[in-house]
């Protein structure tokens, strides 16, 4: 858990998430999530029929990805809030980079918590997600 | 959507932490999680989309018997459940892409845990894009419960609606 007299408002963290995103990852997440959404394993259909140039992530695989750097950043169990924007499709052969910016730092009903803002960008520096989380830090 | 036993399992959360890129051992390795504070194996922060896997209706699972599978064969073919809600990602050649997802914990999802869900209809709006024609956006809200009947997790989703595959 991250200490407050060790974190200021300002501070970042970014981390890879995931370099050239493999369609078999895709898979796993289908495989591990329950969405098998044909967009996001099925190339034949998604170019011929949906109209898309290829598969693309499950915004939750981002979304996960994300989730890891964040998790690793406030450790376990910390999380009271994270919510996100999809902001652009991830496709394979991506490569993310997550970020996170410490925009808070409060009390709320006895506990210490930190309010972050969170980017994960692609290779073009173009925002994919978009978000913001809160997490109970120790005084 | 309501899922009734939603087990929540060791080696469901090792294989979704596996995909989403975590090798934290808190979701894989017993002996090191019970000696943290947790006390045990956790599920990653966004496992509850996972859900998806113990609701029967879950329109984006292929079934056995009558629907069969979906997806291409030999040939490409979008034949594809109905859309509906807007807490999973969408539906196929709908066009029904995922926008916004948001999760409140107010307690630990832990290995061993027996959740129950039950989701309801949020807000809903529209939204002129150049990208992808109309959008229309639907909000959802489940709410799920532990064995002990506790709040664990609000997930709010918003899936959209798109007129036309969206240019990238």
């Amino acid at each position: 858990m991250l200490k407050e007299n060790e974190i200021k408002v300002g501070d970042t963290h970014s981390a890879i998430l995931v370099e050239d995103l493999k369609r078999t990852q895709i898979v796993q997440y289908a495989g591990a999530s329950g969405d098998y959404n044909p967009l996001h394993t099925d190339e034949i259909f998604t170019t011929q029929i949906a109209g898309y140039p290829s598969v693309f992530a499950h915004g939750m695989l981002s979304m996960g990805l994300t989730g890891t750097m964040l998790t690793d950043y406030v450790g376990d169990g910390a999380l009271k809030k994270y919510g996100v924007r999809f902001t652009n499709q991830v496709w394979p052969g991506d490569t993310l980079t997550g970020k996170v910016t410490i925009v808070d730092i409060r009390e709320e009903d006895g506990s210490k918590l930190v309010d972050l803002e969170i980017e994960t960008t692609n290779q073009d520096n173009i925002a994919v997600i978009t978000g913001n989380a809160t997490a109970r830090i120790e005084a | 959507m309501a899922i009734d036993k939603f087990l929540v399992e060791a080696s469901h959360i090792m294989m979704f932490a596996r995909s989403v890129g975590d090798a934290n051992p808190i979701y894989h390795d017993e002996e090191y999680a019970k000696k943290t504070d947790l006390g045990g194996i956790i599920a990653p922060p966004t496992f509850a989309q996972s859900s998806a896997q113990f609701d029967p209706d879950y329109f984006l699972r292929p079934k056995i018997g009558g629907e069969g599978w979906f997806g291409s064969g030999k040939e490409a073919t979008g034949s594809k459940p109905s859309k509906e809600s807007g807490g999973g990602s969408g539906g196929g050649a709908a066009m029904g892409l995922h926008a916004e997802q948001h999760f409140e914990y107010h307690l630990p999802v832990k290995a061993g845990d027996v959740l129950s869900a039950t989701t309801k209809p949020g807000n809903s709006w529209e939204k002129e894009s150049k990208r992808a024609g109309k959008l229309k956006f639907s909000e959802s809200v489940t709410e799920y419960r532990n064995q002990d009947g506790e709040l664990v997790i609000t997930a709010t989703g918003v899936g959209v609606q798109t007129e036309r595959a969206v240019d990238s």
